[in-house]
């Protein structure tokens, strides 16, 4: 018994399958979602999608967005979401540099709107660097030493 | 018969315009391209996003829940979104999508009130006495969902406010490049409908939805939220899917114009050639007589 797991995003699809279950950070907690689960509309918070398959992991970052629940079908509409294998170490580690900078820039000077802007790409790049980190190397397993701290 | 010199001006003009529709049809190559790339890049977020919404119609009891998804008991008068383009030259593609809408809603049960997006569609909507309450051209040549936002604000605000009992959007859909065709879909209110082209569902097909849904966090702040910005987000898909439609119709009305310059060019140059050996046949003929008088007076 499977379950059809949708991820758009708003510029593409991001990944569809049957899958055994998925993970998705709902509004109120954690929700493990299996096949005839009852219909939930519910919003999204930054966090992470695990779908599992037979023995496969998949893992998204999402920054948050919607998700439909049918008893079989589950559609994740997603304002940003990125499959762990492919996120650049690189660019995210720039990315979170430059956010970082004009965050303590616009704090010294009392920018409102850009404080909570940067704020939030903040915490979108440290979350993107974080479960690449933790779940590219070895898949699934915590390196030794690094424990990520809950990305949020 | 024309004399030479006419027939070349006429060659020469119909060679001018073979150039301007030439250079035209390359132009609409290379917009209906990059139009369809990013018609196709939101077009599943934008069926997803149709496809919740059809979830939410379906689900009993739904009537209460919100007035975005309550049908009303009688119908007075209606808005219709349509979808043109700012220019022409476009081969058939107005007067399709404009015969469609006007057939449909021009002598609708219920007075219609058009918003128009596009010139062409403002100018015969008005010329044909219809009702436009707004008009948005010259948009953009590739328009970000900010910029057309506002078009699916509008409508939801008026239908809110009791403007409005239904909200239809009539645009072109684009199946392929030599194939476009006018399309309508009923915005608001949400309500049932058959769920065609979902996900086979044994739930959500043909039926209605079994059970509500279950809202976390309030279901009052989630409709507020969604159905307005999917309502805006339809808009914008059938802008996307319009101006890829818009392209590809002018690509093909202007390869066959140049196709029929070529072609009479063709006839021009023949026309031009027994003219021309008429004009010279015609000389030989006056030579050889001026000749034969001569050789006869002596």
């Amino acid at each position: 018994m499977t379950i059809r797991c949708e991820i758009v995003s708003q510029d593409r699809m991001v990944y569809e399958d049957d899958v055994d279950i998925v993970v998705l950070p709902g509004e109120d907690g954690e929700m493990g979602v299996l096949p005839h689960h009852a219909p939930v509309l519910s919003t999204l918070r930054l966090g992470v999608i695990k779908v599992r398959k037979g023995g496969e992991e998949h893992v998204f970052t999402v920054t948050g967005g919607l998700v439909d629940i049918q008893p079989d079908v589950v559609t994740v509409l997603a304002d940003a979401a990125e499959n762990v294998d492919e996120i650049d170490i690189a660019r995210a580690e720039e990315a979170r540099q430059r956010a970082q900078d004009i965050l303590e820039q616009s704090k010294s000077e009392g920018d409102m709107d850009t404080y909570l802007a940067m704020e939030a790409a903040l915490r979108r790049s440290t979350l993107r660097l974080d479960v690449a980190n933790r779940y590219r190397a070895g898949r699934g397993r915590v390196q030794r030493g690094e424990e990520p701290g809950e990305p949020r | 018969m024309a004399n030479a010199r006419e027939v070349k001006k006429r060659i020469r003009s119909v060679k001018n315009i073979a150039q301007v529709t030439r250079a035209l049809q390359a132009v609409s190559a290379s917009r209906v391209r990059k139009a369809m790339e990013r018609m196709f890049h939101t077009r599943p977020y934008a069926n997803k996003a149709w496809n919740v919404l059809t979830h939410i119609a379906n689900q009993p009891g739904r009537e209460n829940l919100h007035p975005l998804l309550t049908t009303r008991d009688e119908v007075k008068s209606i808005i219709v979104v349509l979808v043109t383009s700012d220019r022409g030259l476009a081969g058939p593609y107005n007067t399709n999508i404009m015969r469609f809408a006007l057939e449909t809603f021009g002598k609708y049960e219920v007075p219609a009130r058009f918003i128009s997006v596009g010139r062409k569609g403002t100018e015969l909507l008005l010329r044909s006495g219809q009702n436009v309450m707004a008009d948005f051209s010259g948009l953009p040549a590739e328009p970000t969902f900010a910029d057309v936002s506002a078009i699916g604000r509008l409508a939801v605000e008026e239908y809110l406010a009791g403007g409005a009992d239904e909200v239809h959007l009539v645009y072109t859909d684009f199946v392929s490049m030599i194939r476009q065709d006018p399309t309508r879909k009923k915005l608001l209110p949400l309500e049932f409908r058959s769920a065609e082209g979902l996900v086979a569902s044994e739930y959500a097909a043909g039926g209605e939805s079994k059970a509500a849904y279950e809202y976390e966090p309030g279901e009052r702040e989630i409709l507020d939220e969604m159905v307005p910005r999917f309502t805006a987000l339809q808009v914008f898909q059938a802008m996307l899917e319009s101006l890829a439609s818009e392209h590809a119709a002018r690509m093909v009305a202007m390869r066959n114009a140049t196709e029929n310059a070529t072609e009479l060019a063709g006839i021009l140059q023949l026309e031009y050639n027994k003219v021309r050996q008429q004009a010279i046949t015609n000389e030989i003929l006056d030579i050889v007589g001026g000749a034969e008088a001569l050789a006869q007076s002596k």
